[in-house]
């Protein structure tokens, strides 16, 4: 953080790559090639969607799960800016990129999906307000601009730019109330696009309550994911985990995780389809899958030991995060296959473009964090390894 | 007013008169390979489905309250006063949420376009204009699709229950299926044995989301005027406390 402006090509020199260097240059290649047959040869080509099961892995995994894995933003933002919780300063600025980014790479994906990638801003101007749709569409880009103005600061201090920083940060309480608010509304919308196939969709996800189980989980998966970052980033920059910060915020997510998972059961047994849980189908076990995701980290997360300690932490924030990804990829793709009459796995370029994405990711955060001050100053602490924990 | 398609399925003898016509009408390819494909895609928007002895067609719909139209995110889609879902390809930015949303899953996509479009029967919407009637009815040798009036196609299919209870199981779909449609269809066994969708909810599907979206006003407001409150609290207790600080050290 202390250096000045680090090329990136510099430090990408032929014979010196690490191994995960060398994995992300294979992702990017069969990134590349997976683009290529996406645009060139028509979705048909690349994917193994069809008119039955038109939305697969990049809506399910890319945009649902994308979008969730940046909440992390908006529930700091509140914490620090409108509940005045400063000691959560500290992390802040990279939840804020980590979220931007996570949007950024949300809309790329999106125009992998869309059929007419170069159509994506006509919901500008063509208003269709009772489409769930459009208000994503609204929200998500609106959203996209309040990260970018949240996240300016670090660019303005880093080139000293006085003017403009001093003009962002008077609107920055406006800016964290509108993204509050606009991530409440597309997060839940998210759940609300599938209300609309009570025909389709399998009884143990479809629920006129899924844009509140969209919403509370993704609140969830903002607070692990704000774990898992500071965890990568501790070891990745050699800095300080920032322990008792986590804990505390580790048990809020337990409380979360306790009163979203009650709410799912009264749910199931409200809707009186509680006894499918122990139908003898696939869908019961991906079901198990997802809740016991959620249900062992929130159980572990109570205790104080587990709290304390920065690997059972880690590991329960990933539990937190896999158990998301599971409820998205349940209501997406499990939950869908049965009453649409198909099924459905991903194409291998599928795959690659949803890596390559993933990879690209953590490339730009790398670079961000290393060249802009996104983590406050601290007495460097030697590394004992090279990191390559991300 | 409203156009409609009658399609008594007793009085269908499958000889996919309605496929090639409807092919022709969009100037898509048709065979004795397509003719075989007994489902809807991105070259037959309206296919003869075989069952048993028995034959159905599937086609668009043309709900009242249409899905497809309600999803769509730039109106796409729209359903026109005089009964056709129609759509509109110039807007169309390839989401593909009307396919997932449709309840009777009718909408393909061009898979294998680098500019794919969504395609669908549009009850013939430029002939009906025209006051001709769709292609599919007018080829039809023995009647069993007939098109006219939603109002008198209703009349019409209660007319023939009326007058042989023998020959119908006795209820006309898409009277009431997700709110009414304007493909309406008679059938001498219950519509599940055709394969036609029979859990389908009596209220139009929008209003499904309808409900959740409606609370979007309401969350912005009272969200803002919370969010603002309780900022405005939480720093109103430090300013009182710098203040009293400052109070004490003079």
């Amino acid at each position: 953080m202390n250096r000045p402006f680090a090329s990136p090509l510099a430090r990408l020199a032929w014979p010196r790559l690490t191994v995960w260097q060398w994995i992300f240059g294979a992702v990017m290649l069969g990134g590349l090639y997976a683009a290529y047959t996406r645009f060139l040869h028509g979705l048909g080509a690349a994917t193994h969607l069809s008119d039955q099961f038109p939305w697969g892995l990049w809506i399910g995994f890319d945009v649902l799960c994308g979008v969730g894995l940046a909440a992390g933003g908006f529930t700091l933002a509140a914490i620090v800016h409108i509940f005045n919780i400063e000691r959560y300063k500290p992390i802040l600025r990279a939840t804020i990129l980590t979220a931007f980014l996570g949007y950024l790479l949300v809309i790329v994906a999106l125009l992998f999906d869309l059929g007419r990638p170069y159509r994506i801003w006509h919901a500008l101007i063509m208003w269709n307000p009772r489409s769930v749709m459009f208000e994503v569409a609204w929200c998500v880009m609106l959203y996209t601009t309040v990260l970018a103005l949240e996240f300016a600061p670090a660019v303005f201090e880093r080139f000293r730019w006085q003017a403009p920083l001093r003009w962002v940060r008077a609107i920055s309480i406006p800016l964290v109330i509108a993204g509050v608010i606009l991530s409440t509304l597309h997060q839940s919308s998210l759940g609300s696009l599938y209300l609309i196939v009570p025909h389709k969709l399998y009884p143990l996800w479809y629920t006129p309550l899924l844009p509140l189980f969209f919403f509370l989980s993704a609140m969830c998966v903002g607070f692990a994911m704000v774990v898992f970052e500071s965890w990568h980033s501790s070891r990745a920059f050699g800095r300080q985990l920032e322990l008792p910060l986590l804990a505390s915020m580790a048990r809020v997510l337990a409380v979360l995780l306790s009163v979203y998972l009650l709410l799912r059961f009264v749910d199931l047994r409200h809707r009186g389809v509680l006894a499918l849980v122990a139908e003898p189908r696939l869908e019961t076990w991906l079901f198990w899958l997802e809740i016991l995701l959620m249900l062992i980290p929130a159980v572990l997360l109570f205790r104080r030991s587990v709290r304390l300690s920065p690997g059972a932490l880690y590991a329960s924030a990933v539990m937190v995060i896999f158990g998301f990804v599971a409820h998205r990829l349940n209501v997406s793709v499990t939950g869908m296959e049965a009453g649409s009459g198909a099924s459905y796995l991903p194409k291998w370029t599928e795959v690659m473009v949803t890596l390559a994405i993933i990879a690209l990711g953590f490339a730009i955060f790398r670079f961000v964090a290393k060249n802009f001050p996104v983590f406050p100053e601290e007495s460097p602490r030697p590394l004992v390894a090279p990191a390559a924990g991300d | 007013m409203a156009k409609a398609i009658l399609y008594d399925t007793t009085l269908c003898i499958g000889c996919r008169l309605c496929e090639q016509a409807c092919a022709e009408r969009w100037g898509l390819p048709y065979d004795d390979t397509i003719a075989k494909e007994e489902k809807l895609s991105e070259r037959k928007l309206t296919a003869v489905v075989t069952r048993g002895e028995r034959f159905t067609r599937r086609l668009c719909m043309h709900c009242e309250e249409p899905t497809c139209a309600s999803v769509c995110p730039v109106g796409a889609l729209q359903k026109t006063a005089l009964g056709p879902v129609v759509y509109h390809e110039d807007r169309c930015i390839g989401c593909r949420y009307c396919m997932l949303a449709c309840p009777f899953q009718v909408p393909a996509y061009e898979w294998s376009k680098a500019l794919p479009r969504v395609k669908k029967c549009d009850l013939c919407y430029e002939r009906q204009k025209a006051g001709q009637q769709t292609a599919c009815a007018e080829i039809c040798p023995t009647n069993a699709t007939i098109s006219g009036d939603r109002d008198q196609l209703i009349a019409e299919a209660k007319r023939r229950l009326a007058e042989d209870p023998e020959r119908y199981y006795p209820r006309i779909y898409g009277i009431e299926e997700v709110g009414g449609t304007s493909v309406l269809i008679l059938s001498a066994v219950p519509f599940e044995e055709l394969g036609l969708r029979t859990n389908l909810p009596r209220e139009a599907l929008p209003v499904l989301t309808w409900r959740a979206l409606s609370m979007v006003p309401d969350i912005v407001t009272v969200g803002t005027v919370m969010l603002g409150g309780i900022w405005w609290i939480t720093h109103r207790r430090e300013e009182v406390a710098a203040a009293e600080g400052k109070e004490k050290k003079s």
